[in-house]
């Protein structure tokens, strides 16, 4: 199936990229970036819901259902005609109406200012975030003495 | 996905599908009664009625067919939005869309086993009249006896035959449905 | 048989009252919220979240709260909830090669590749209660040492070089799910791991060290145990590519067991293998012995008659909900059936009786 609106906006990695920051993005932090909801009208109203999440027996062999997780999703469109989606993680609607709105808007003109007012800032508080678990983990990585380094590539 | 497969759902789904499930129940309980529903809009040749019956009834779990002139692209994406429902061939459909005559032959779709008669195919027949007229039905949730403008008589008497396995219908036209579940009696007027 | 009786409701209204009141203790100590349960009893929150079969931290935390902490209770509430949602759809299969791991040790490999990361782990605490906890204050940061966030290989995969262990091979089958169809036994294994992860982690665990103590024995190390965050993507029709819809904690272990060899296999280590939502290594590791065990049959073992070898036992066992509910049940009002054992029991005592005095 073919998406006229992603094709426009070129890059579906791209998209994907900011489809998955939205998702990530915890609600209260995104609606202080994104204070505002211009209008708009739902195609398929906020919906919360459920997914199962799979997994893979032994890492890398056959599917299995490993549990669900809460989801909400929205489609809406702008006035001035761009459909965006949302599936974001958890229960709030205010939540995926907003990232519905930033993926319709980031096909328009506003993708500049809202990539530099919204998705950046988002984007640096998650590196952030990840850097500092990373880091701390790394704190108690064991040094063995014995240990000789490089052997395996 | 076209833009117009985006449109045409239930704008506000739990009232909606409340009352359009009270319908198809309604529908299935009184054979030969015609309910009126609203709530869709979906891309033709689908009709208000059939596309309402598939947001209320359709999900992920319920593998849906479309037969004849319905399996077009349009409907495909509409309904792959709006329901989750996976298009399946004949044989696999929980609920299969057309007109009679693409529909048929009836034996292509699921009857149910002995042991579970509800594992079988619902058929919505898309029809261009639909009316309190024409052939005679009876049985349960049917007082007396009643009348429905059916496409043919043999094939639900057919139907009839293999109960209690055998698939159930919905009769389409416009905004308007009536239901006939494989326990009724048909004949011929 | 069940009779239904009246009479009860004022009784049940004002029980509920008391219940609330009790849950909120001593209305001079602060309220609990959601949020610190979420926060500071996250393990608790991850094992309703796994047994609850549901992954949202803010219900698992309410859950808890409404439950005053019967654990059994507030997966109860989970699952009852998770009813009333629909199906969006499923994911593809998360990659747990690619987690941002917090923890990633291993017992059979000291110079893993990525290094031996101990995470926030109990194992080297010396069990004291510590008194200092009493009294509120600040913890001081954990230490930080440079990194890149990145995936790291899994420890077992450098057994694979050597074909010294067996590999799971990529499958696109779509998986059976005991929440949509009832389980039929024999189960797939994709059909075992899913009930054993959402299993009860007492009943998993005591299944797996029964296998430690020889019965199932299957020669268990913990190749390795790891625990961090995966993405969830999905693909969405609408758009016609899958995107991430958000992230998960896991913990995986995979175990490597000694396997003499068979028919059909060379000697080689065989793997059992455990994913559990969030930070929940006992579950996880209980949950990998189990699977190992259950897998004579297919490696053609032997059957040893043990419990965890057992497939109906284990399967049919492990879910606290289905086992607390038929427990349970059985203090409600069974007065009829009482009244028939109770004339039954009279009945055979007045012919035992008169068999005795004929016999005098």
């Amino acid at each position: 199936m073919s998406n006229p609106a992603s094709t426009a906006v070129g890059d579906t990695a791209a998209r994907r990229d900011w489809m998955g920051l939205l998702a990530r993005a915890r609600p209260d932090q995104l609606a202080v970036l994104m204070p505002e909801t211009p209008a708009h009208a739902f195609l398929r109203p906020p919906e919360v819901g459920a997914v199962m999440v799979r997994g893979r027996v032994g890492a890398t062999g056959a599917p299995f259902n490993l549990g669900e997780m809460t989801i909400t999703r929205c489609t809406l469109r702008l006035e001035c005609g761009a459909v965006g989606h949302a599936h974001v993680q958890g229960r709030d609607k205010a939540h995926a109406t907003r990232a519905a709105i930033i993926d319709a808007l980031m096909q328009t003109d506003a993708a500049a200012d809202l990539r530099a007012r919204v998705l950046d800032p988002l984007a640096r508080a998650e590196t952030d975030r990840r850097q500092a678990r990373a880091e701390k983990a790394a704190a108690t990585k064991v040094e063995f003495f014995t240990m000789v380094r490089g052997e395996d590539k | 996905m076209t833009p117009e497969a985006l449109t045409g759902g239930f704008a506000d789904a739990p009232v909606q599908a409340a009352r359009a499930f009270r319908a198809a129940l309604d529908a299935l309980s009184r054979p030969g009664v015609i309910h009126t529903v609203a709530g869709a809009t979906p891309p033709a040749p689908l009709s208000v009625a059939a596309g309402v019956l598939l947001l209320t009834l359709a999900d992920a779990t319920t593998p849906v067919h479309l037969a004849g002139d319905h399996d077009c692209p349009a409907l495909r994406d509409w309904i792959t939005f709006h329901t989750g429902a996976p298009l399946v061939d004949a044989p696999s459909a929980a609920f299969a869309i057309g007109r009679w005559g693409a529909l048929a032959p009836l034996s292509r779709f699921a009857i149910g086993t002995p042991d579970y008669p509800d594992r079988s195919a619902t058929l919505i027949v898309e029809v261009d009249d639909l009316s309190a007229t024409g052939a005679h039905l009876a049985g349960p949730g049917i007082k007396d006896h009643a009348h429905l403008s059916l496409p043919e008589v043999a094939a639900f008497r057919a139907n009839r035959a293999l109960f209690p396995q055998g698939c159930d219908f919905y009769l389409t036209c416009a905004d308007r449905l009536a239901g006939l579940p494989r326990s009724t009696i048909v004949e011929a007027c | 048989m069940y009779v239904a009786v009246k009479g009860g409701e004022r009784a049940i209204d004002n029980a509920h009252a008391w219940l609330a009141e009790e849950r909120r203790g001593d209305p001079g100590v602060a309220e609990l919220s959601v949020d610190q349960i979420r926060e500071q009893l996250r393990l608790a929150v991850n094992r309703v979240m796994a047994e609850g079969s549901l992954y949202d931290p803010d219900l698992a935390a309410l859950a808890i709260k409404q439950a005053r902490g019967d654990l059994i209770e507030a997966v109860f509430l989970i699952r009852a909830y998770r009813t009333t949602l629909p199906r969006l759809g499923h994911s593809r299969p998360v990659d747990s090669a690619a987690m941002a791991c917090i923890r990633r040790i291993s017992a059979t490999f000291k110079d893993a590749p990525g290094g031996q990361v101990l995470g926030p782990t109990f194992d080297y605490t010396h069990r004291l209660l510590d008194f200092k906890l009493l009294a509120e204050g600040a913890v001081p940061a954990a230490p930080a040492s440079a990194a890149t966030p990145g995936p790291v290989p899994h420890i077992t995969g450098f057994l694979n070089r050597d074909g010294m262990i067996e590999t799971d091979a990529p499958d696109e089958t779509t998986p059976p799910d005991l929440t949509r169809e009832p389980m039929e036994l024999p189960a797939s294994r994709q059909l075992r791991l899913q009930a054993l992860t959402r299993g009860d982690e007492g009943f998993v665990l005591s299944m797996a060290y029964s296998t430690q103590r020889g019965y199932g024995r299957t020669h268990a190390f913990v190749g390795e145990l790891r625990i961090g965050t995966v993405a969830v993507e999905m693909d969405i029709p609408e758009l016609g590519f899958a995107v991430e819809i958000g992230e998960v904690e896991l913990t995986e272990c995979e175990t490597v067991n000694q396997f003499k060899g068979s028919k059909s296999e060379p000697p080689q280590f065989t793997r059992g293998y455990g994913l559990v939502f969030g930070q929940s290594e006992r579950k996880a590791i209980a949950m990998s012995l189990v699977d190992r065990a259950l897998r004579w049959k297919e490696l053609g073992e032997d059957f040893n008659g043990a419990p965890a070898q057992d497939e109906e036992f284990v399967l049919m066992h492990a879910d606290n909900i289905q086992a607390t509910g038929f427990l349970e049940h059985i203090k409600l009002p069974h007065y009829v059936d009482f009244q028939a054992e109770l004339e039954l029991v009279r009945r055979m005592r007045a012919e035992a009786m008169q068999m005795q005095e004929a016999a005098e």
